[in-house]
């Protein structure tokens, strides 16, 4: 189905398709470039770093990185959810910063052009302002895109450093 | 450009560290050529790779440094103690320049003046006539056109005019003859005769012909072989040594013979003319003396008969044969075509060149033994992960999977240690920094030091290192202007005028441990304690022990210097030095004693890259807690700790009470303090050496870890140092005691606030 809506969108609009990545969290179904997504991996435990962020699940191994772990369901403003097997962390880089993002599934690959992606509407929702990029309609269906350079920790040494 | 210029620079700080190592030596009282050499060969590496780049500043300066080294190894001039003065003072110029070519920033003027006057002093000659040249062989463009090669045929010869116009041979222009024979490696390196013959005829009116005659028939004909070679008539009024500094990049890859005069003289039999040479260089000899103070006519002078007595002016019609084949490119390997040098000259060259020959080395990107570092470490995670699992599995038992897993441990530590050898340096390059600074310390205070250095050769990482530059410096500097006396004050003590410095490093039980030890006046306690109650450090009747009252001047903010020198004496010193020791795992420690000076010692891990850790739990979480911090570990009992405060406790100890820290709490594990009497203390020293007590759950070992980065995808964590993965995979955070223990000090505010907030 989703084969067939992607070559429907290829025909119906010419310009340069982008590829996104489908996730679902909280009820929601959200995406992201999937150039940014480096692989996507089952859930692991995490080691909870002191003083962070409500988001910030803690730190895994990564083949010996040490990544830390978004809860983007905390991250999107959604009450936070017991991690467990089924839930998926997407490993994402953004820059030269290697992040995962814990969601609770994924489920497509969308080809799309610019010209199908909606701006987000004004809502008053703090996350919809910060995170959300565009809307893509699709099949009835409600796709955020994210924007995952804000979703990322603000760093508190920061840069400069 | 950028990676030549790069690997410029890094060959710059080899070269003058070595130019620094000789002329200390030669300081010292040595009066081996070969080191004159080395110091010669120095500053002229640098002055070519300068000239490359047109860094003129550096050039001009090098250059007049390179004529004074020349007078020394010429033995016109003596290697007594005020030329070497000079010449250290040169090398530190020379050093800055590098760096400023390098850097940018501003030079100091003056001082180059000075240095530069002070060389033109030594080598006799005014500096404007020694700046000459340079201006002759900077980069601008003199307007010249390019040579138009022609090849009519093969078997003719083709003469090739320089397009210069028919410049009159001026008034005292010499006449080279310089027959140039590329190997084939000349060109496999990239280098290209045009350019080299276009550089000659820059220097003057040249005659090219180029020599056809070895050219084979097709059929044997080479692709990459090498068949021409050039004769070359040169009118010009440079130095030999100018000319022969444009084949000093194709050194080796050619065959180069310079003779003055017209090439129909002696062009033909170059190299069948032995007895000549000889007589030749026995007339040179003879006539050294006469000659040494005819500077204005033109000199042969062959750097690589040098040692052999010195040089000559010749007259311009005599026939001076002197015969250089095969400069070696790296003058450390003494090629086979030693054997048929042509002079005597060569034989000398040969056996006399750079004779510590150098083991072979290679120069890798930081970044790749990073990465293979990182590998090793994964693979050390790996290589615990298996063996967890298998003691899980209920196999380690089976001896074959425990002799496999032995082996595999045995060989992980292997490469582990293979690929810390890679990044471990000797600390000869912090070392070598030192000697100059003493001498610039002890100009500004007055006083006169030796520097002794030892263990030299003591390798550590590389890391480690780079960040002990700052705190050796910053010790130095104490001990020559706080620990040193004045000379007037060394002499009433009976003791020697010169202060002595020592410098040594040595291995100790898997650390290297560095001392610093001055024999001055040591410490005076007396005065110390006063300033520390003055400055309210301590109690004014605190009971304190000589090691303890040495120890205070590592506090902030303490100063013994009554005036503030822009040497030390800022108060921010020994504290500093402290904490960067600190900041690298490792201790510092004095020994002082009165009238005889003092001892610092550094003692730090060979590698940052790894730690001893002891692993403990902490409200179910694992955590490292570095075992270089740690005192000791007990159990307390629960009469031994006391509420302090409302939220605060301390633990009594031999006498004593000390904070007592609840990891749990602090990191936010927990909100409740938790029971003192199930878990364990660990004492730990934390900055300015004060001691306190950290409460933990339990401890579950001590093991080797490999630190990583929390900082690459996060951020800073407070009270935590940074992350390892222990064998269970999972990451574990690694405790910064001194962050834990100084937040414990400032807590109750930061409990307060968040009380305040929740309410």
């Amino acid at each position: 189905m989703n084969a067939f809506s992607a070559a429907l969108v290829q025909e119906k609009h010419t310009g340069p398709a982008r590829e996104l990545i489908a996730f679902a969290v909280g009820q929601q179904e959200f995406c992201i470039d999937v150039m940014a997504v480096r692989e996507i991996r089952g859930w692991t435990p995490a080691t909870v770093l002191p003083h962070s962020q409500s988001y910030v699940r803690g730190v895994i191994n990564l083949r010996g990185a040490v990544l830390p772990i978004i809860d983007l369901a905390v991250r999107l403003g959604f009450p936070p959810v017991d991690a467990m097997g089924r839930h998926v962390i997407i490993v994402v880089k953004v820059r030269s910063q290697v992040v995962g993002l814990l969601v609770d599934a994924v489920s497509d690959i969308l080809t799309v052009t610019d010209a199908e992606m909606l701006p987000p509407p004004d809502v008053a929702s703090d996350m919809a302002k910060h995170f959300v990029c565009g809307l893509l309609g699709m099949d009835g269906r409600m796709i955020s895109i994210l924007s995952v350079e804000n979703v990322l920790p603000e760093r508190e040494d920061g840069e400069a450093a | 450009m950028d990676s030549l210029r790069q690997i410029f620079f890094q060959e710059c700080e080899e070269q003058l560290a070595e130019l620094e190592s000789g002329l200390l030596e030669i300081e010292g009282g040595s009066e081996d050529p070969e080191i004159v050499n080395a110091v010669f060969r120095a500053v002229h590496s640098i002055k070519g790779g300068a000239g490359a780049f047109a860094l003129e500043d550096l050039v001009r300066f090098a250059h007049v440094f390179e004529t004074v080294l020349d007078e020394v190894r010429k033995g016109r001039l003596s290697t007594a103690s005020p030329v070497t003065e000079t010449l250290l003072r040169a090398a530190d110029v020379l050093a800055d320049l590098v760096r400023v070519a390098r850097d940018g920033g501003n030079v100091n003027e003056e001082r180059i003046h000075t240095a530069a006057d002070e060389l033109a002093a030594l080598s006799g000659a005014p500096i404007g006539a020694n700046a000459e040249p340079e201006e002759e062989v900077s980069f601008e463009d003199f307007g010249f056109t390019p040579v138009a090669m022609d090849f009519p045929v093969f078997d003719d010869i083709a003469v090739v005019d320089t397009a210069s116009v028919e410049a009159e041979a001026e008034p005292d222009a010499t006449t080279y003859t310089i027959t140039f024979r590329p190997h084939p490696s000349l060109y496999t390196n990239a280098n290209e005769p045009v350019v080299l013959l276009r550089e000659l005829s820059r220097l003057g009116d040249a005659q090219i012909v180029c020599d056809t005659s070895t050219i084979p028939t097709l059929e044997e004909l080479e692709a990459e072989g090498s068949y021409l070679a050039w004769t070359i008539t040169l009118a010009t009024t440079h130095e030999e040594d100018d000319v022969r500094a444009i084949f000093e990049f194709v050194d080796g890859d050619c065959d180069l013979e310079i003779t003055t005069g017209d090439l129909a003289s002696g062009n033909d039999e170059p190299v069948g003319v032995d007895d000549d040479i000889a007589a030749l260089l026995a007339r040179v000899r003879g006539e050294f003396t006469d000659t040494a103070t005819e500077s204005a006519s033109p000199a042969v002078s062959d750097t690589d008969i040098a040692h052999a007595g010195g040089s000559a002016s010749v007259d311009n019609a005599a026939v001076a044969a002197i015969v250089v084949a095969n400069i070696e490119a790296e003058a450390a390997k003494p090629t086979p075509e030693a054997a048929k040098a042509p002079a005597p000259a060569k034989a000398e060259k040969a056996a006399g060149s750079d004779a510590p020959s150098t083991n072979q080395t290679i120069r890798v990107d930081l970044d790749r033994v990073d990465r293979l570092m990182n590998l090793v470490g994964e693979l050390v995670i790996n290589q615990a992960m298996l063996s967890q699992r298998l003691t899980d599995a209920g196999l380690a038992r089976d001896s074959e999977f425990a002799t496999g897993l032995d082996e595999f441990e045995q060989l992980t530590h292997d490469i582990q240690e293979g690929v810390m050898a890679i990044r471990a340096q000797p600390v000869k390059s912090v070392f070598q920094r030192m000697p100059r600074l003493v001498r610039e310390v002890a100009a500004i205070t007055g006083k006169k030091v030796r520097l002794v250095t030892e263990g030299e050769d003591t390798e550590v990482d590389k890391t480690v290192i780079e960040r002990l530059a700052d705190p050796l410096t910053h010790m130095i500097r104490n001990a020559i202007d706080h620990g040193l006396e004045t000379p007037d004050k060394r002499l009433a003590a009976g003791k020697r005028e010169e202060g002595l410095v020592r410098l040594s490093a040595s291995h100790r039980s898997g650390r290297i441990v560095i001392d610093i030890a001055d024999d001055g006046a040591g410490i005076n306690r007396q005065r110390v304690r006063a300033i520390a109650e003055e400055k309210g450090l301590i109690q004014p009747n605190a009971q304190l022990t000589d090691e303890e009252v040495d120890n205070l001047i590592f506090l902030p903010g303490f100063s013994t210097a009554s005036t503030v020198s822009d040497i030390s004496g800022r108060g921010v010193g020994m504290d500093v030095v402290k904490k960067s020791i600190q900041a690298l795992g490792g201790r510092v420690s004095i020994t002082s004693r009165p009238g005889e000076g003092s001892t610092f010692t550094l003692s730090l891990p060979l590698t940052l890259a790894v730690l001893y850790g002891m692993v403990v739990t902490v409200a179910e979480q694992t955590l490292v807690v570095p075992l270089t911090s740690i005192v000791e570990t007990l159990k307390p009992k629960a009469g031994d700790i006391h509420g302090f405060g409302g939220d605060s406790r301390v633990i009594s100890m031999r006498n004593n009470f000390l904070p007592l820290i609840d990891v749990g709490r602090e990191l936010g594990y927990r909100s409740q303090p938790a029971d003192p009497g199930a878990g364990v203390a660990l004492l730990v020293e934390s900055d300015g050496g004060a001691h306190s007590a950290l409460m933990v759950d339990a401890i579950q070992g001590q093991r080797q870890i490999v630190i990583k980065s929390l900082e690459e995808n996060y951020g800073r964590v407070p009270g935590v140092a940074a992350a390892t993965i222990l064998g269970d995979g999972r990451v574990a955070l690694i405790l910064d005691v001194d962050a834990i223990v100084a937040a414990s000090r400032s807590g109750a505010s930061t409990s307060e606030t968040a009380f305040a907030l929740a309410g």
